[in-house]
C-alpha cells in the first residue's frame, strides 16, 4: 500500500540522480569531449579566457564575448593529441615525472604498509595500541603540518630539490598502516591460530595466510595512494624548484600556457591512466573506503 | 585465551622485524622531526636559538594574513563538512534501495575523486572567469555577472568543488552504513505506525554513527587539500575570501620563516587533535547510547 507521497518521491528520484550524475561527471566529460576540439575552434569558444579581441579576420576564429561551451565538437580531429605527443616533448618529460614520483610511493607504501599492518593487527608486543594512535593522529594531519618536519628531514638529508624529498614521506604515510591494518584485522585469528599449532611461527604465518588474503587491500591501498599521489600539488611547490622536475600535477597549466588547443587534449592524456586505472579497479577502491570506515 | 597470554619475548621480536621498516620511516620523516618543529617553535632561530617562551605564537597570531588564512581554512572546514555530509547522506539514501543503474550511479559520483586537479582546473576557469560560461548564460538570461573568483562568492565556488569532489568517497561510506541497519527493524518500526522522519531519527540516524564520524574526520582532512584547486584556478594570490592556511605556509616557506612556519605547523596540530579527539569521544558516547 503506497501513498501518493511515496509515488511522488519514486518518480523524482530518478530523474534527480540523473541530473546530479550528471553534473558530477559534467567537467570531465567536457574535458574529453573538448580534446577532440580544432584548434580553431577552441579559439572561437574559449578565446574569451584570454581577453582576445573580437575584431580578427578570421570569423569563424572570433572569439564569443564569453566563453561559449560546446559539449561535442563541430568536427572531431585528432590532431591536438598528436600536437601534444609530437610537438611537446615537455608534456611527456612532465608525464614521466609523475610516474617517476608516483609509482615507488605506490609500490613501497604498499609494502611497508602491509608488514605493519600485521604486527598492529595479529601481533601483540608492549606499547601496540598507543604507538598505532600516534599513525592514526598523523594520517589525520594535513599538509600544513607534515610539510614543515618534511621540510626539516629532507634539508637535514640533503634531499630538497630531489625526489626522495618527496617520495620518502610518501612511502612512510601513515594511512598506508592504518588501510591495511583493517583488511588484515579481517583474517580469522582462527586460521592463524591452527598454522601456529602446526607449529607455523608468524613469518609463515604472514606468507601463507594473511599475504593471499590482503590481496584486495592491497589493490585497494594502491589505487587510493595512486589517486592521491598522481594528483600531489603541495608537495613538488615546495620541494622542486626547477621547472622541469616538476610532475605534471603542478605543471600542467604551465606548459600550456597561451595555447589553449592542446590543453584539454593534455589534460585527457594526463587524466587517462586514472581514470582507466579506477574503472578496472572500482570495486577494489570502493572496498577501501568502506573498510577505512569500519572499527578495527 | 589467547588474548590473556602477555606477548612472548619471540612475538615482540617477530613484531618488531614486520613493524621496523614502518616505524623507522615514521620515526625519521613524521616524530622526530615534528619533535624538532615543537622546539623550533619556542626558539627564536633554528641555529643555537634562544628559548623566547610564545614569542613566535603571539607574532604569528598577531600576523594579519595568518589570522586570515587560519580563519578561512578553518570557516572552510566548518561550512564545507556540513554541506558535504548533507549531501552525501541524502544521496545515499536515494540511492539505498535496490534501483535501476544504481552501480552506474555510484561510478558517475566516484569518478571526481580521481580525476587530478590540474585536468580539470580549465573547466572551472572557462565555468567562473568574468568572461566564463556561467556569466554568460547570466547574460543572456538578463542578470547582472558576477565576479565568481574575486569576491566573496569565490568561497561558495570553492565549497561548490568541494563538494563535487569528495561527495562519492562519503557515499561509499554511507551506502555501507546503511547497508548495516537491519531491514528487519525497520519493517517492524514501520508495521509500528513510525513515518519516514521517525524511522530515519530513531534507527537509521543512530546505526549511521560509526561510519558519520569516520565521514567527518576523513572530510577534515580532505577540507584542508581544497587549496590544489585553489591554486589551479586561482593561482598563488588569490582573493581574500580563499586565501587558505597553505597559501599562508608556502609564503612563509619562500622567505623560511620558521618561527612562524614551526609555531603555525603545532598550532594547527592542536586544533586538529582537539577536533578529532572532541569526535572520538563523541562517537564512543553515541556508540555506547545505542547498545546500552
Amino acid at each position: 500500500m503506497k501513498s501518493a507521497a511515496n509515488r511522488i518521491a519514486a518518480a523524482v528520484k530518478l530523474p534527480l540522480l540523473c541530473l546530479l550524475a550528471v553534473i558530477a561527471i559534467f567537467p570531465i566529460v567536457l574535458t574529453v569531449t573538448n580534446a577532440f576540439m580544432s584548434e580553431r575552434e577552441i579559439a572561437h569558444h574559449y578565446g574569451a579566457l584570454d581577453g582576445a579581441d573580437a575584431d580578427g579576420g578570421d570569423a569563424a576564429a572570433m572569439p564569443t564575448d564569453r566563453v561559449s561551451i560546446r559539449l561535442v565538437p563541430e568536427r572531431a580531429t585528432l590532431k591536438p593529441f598528436g600536437d601534444v605527443l609530437i610537438f611537446m616533448p615537455k608534456f611527456l618529460l612532465l608525464f614521466w615525472n609523475s610516474v617517476r614520483l608516483t609509482l615507488p610511493i605506490v609500490a613501497l607504501q604498499t609494502a611497508v604498509g602491509t608488514l605493519a599492518a600485521y604486527a598492529f593487527a595479529k601481533l601483540r608486543f608492549p606499547g601496540r595500541d598507543k604507538l598505532f594512535f600516534l599513525y592514526l593522529l598523523t594520517m589525520l594531519m594535513p599538509f600544513q603540518v607534515t610539510l614543515v618536519p618534511n621540510y626539516i628531514v629532507a634539508e637535514k638529508l640533503g634531499l630538497l630539490n630531489s625526489y626522495g624529498a618527496i617520495v620518502w614521506p610518501g612511502v612512510f604515510a601513515a594511512f598506508g598502516v592504518f588501510l591495511m591494518r583493517q583488511f588484515v584485522s579481517g583474517v580469522p585469528d582462527a586460521y592463524l591460530e591452527a598454522v601456529r599449532i602446526d607449529g607455523a611461527g608468524p613469518f609463515r604465518a604472514f606468507r601463507y595466510i594473511v599475504l593471499p588474503l590482503v590481496r584486495p587491500g592491497m589493490a585497494a591501498l594502491m589505487l587510493l595512494a595512486f589517486v592521491d599521489n598522481w594528483n600531489m600539488v603541495e608537495q613538488p611547490l615546495l620541494f622542486l624548484t626547477e621547472p622541469f622536475r616538476q610532475p605534471l600535477s603542478v605543471y600542467l597549466a604551465r606548459i600550456t600556457e597561451g595555447e589553449r588547443g592542446v590543453a584539454f587534449a593534455s589534460s585527457t592524456l594526463y587524466m587517462a591512466p586514472i581514470v582507466l586505472l579506477f574503472l578496472y579497479g572500482e570495486d577494489h577502491l570502493v572496498e577501501g573506503i568502506q573498510r577505512s570506515g569500519v572499527k578495527g | 585465551m589467547r588474548k590473556l597470554r602477555s606477548p612472548s619475548v619471540r612475538e615482540s621480536a617477530a613484531a618488531l622485524t614486520f613493524l621496523g621498516p614502518s616505524l623507522a620511516g615514521f620515526l625519521l620523516f613524521y616524530l622526530i622531526p615534528f619533535g624538532a618543529v615543537v622546539y623550533y617553535s619556542f626558539v627564536d632561530t633554528p641555529i643555537q636559538g634562544r628559548f623566547v617562551g610564545m614569542d613566535n605564537y603571539r607574532q604569528l597570531w598577531d600576523s594579519a594574513s595568518f589570522r586570515k588564512a587560519f580563519g578561512n581554512s578553518l570557516a572552510f572546514a566548518g561550512v564545507g563538512v556540513p554541506v558535504l555530509f548533507a549531501a552525501s547522506l541524502g544521496l545515499a539514501l536515494l540511492l539505498n534501495k535496490a534501483m535501476p543503474l544504481r552501480r552506474t550511479f555510484r561510478t558517475l559520483f566516484l569518478l571526481p575523486l580521481v580525476v587530478p586537479v590540474a585536468s580539470i582546473a580549465l573547466v572551472w576557469q572557462a565555468l567562473f572567469h568574468w568572461e566564463g560560461a556561467i556569466n554568460g548564460f547570466a547574460a543572456s538570461a538578463g542578470a547582472d555577472p558576477v565576479d565568481w573568483m574575486n569576491g566573496r562568492w569565490s568561497f561558495a565556488v570553492m565549497t561548490a568543488v568541494y563538494v563535487w569532489r569528495n561527495v562519492g568517497y562519503n557515499l561509499v561510506l554511507f551506502l555501507a552504513g546503511l547497508a548495516n541497519i537491519p531491514a528487519e527493524q525497520l519493517e517492524a518500526a514501520s508495521i509500528d505506525g513510525a513515518g519516514p522522519w521517525r524511522r530515519f531519527r530513531s534507527i537509521v540516524w543512530p546505526g549511521l554513527a560509526p561510519v558519520s564520524f569516520f565521514a567527518v574526520v576523513m572530510s577534515i582532512v580532505s577540507s584542508f587539500k581544497v587549496f590544489r584547486e585553489t591554486y589551479m584556478v586561482a593561482g598563488a594570490y588569490p582573493h581574500d575570501a580563499i586565501y587558505t592556511l597553505q597559501h599562508f605556509m608556502n609564503n612563509q616557506f619562500q622567505s623560511l620563516d620558521y618561527p612562524k612556519l614551526t609555531s603555525a605547523a603545532v598550532l594547527l596540530a592542536l586544533v586538529i587533535g582537539a577536533a578529532v579527539s572532541i569526535l572520538f569521544r563523541a562517537e564512543r558516547r553515541a556508540r555506547e547510547a545505542s547498545e546500552g
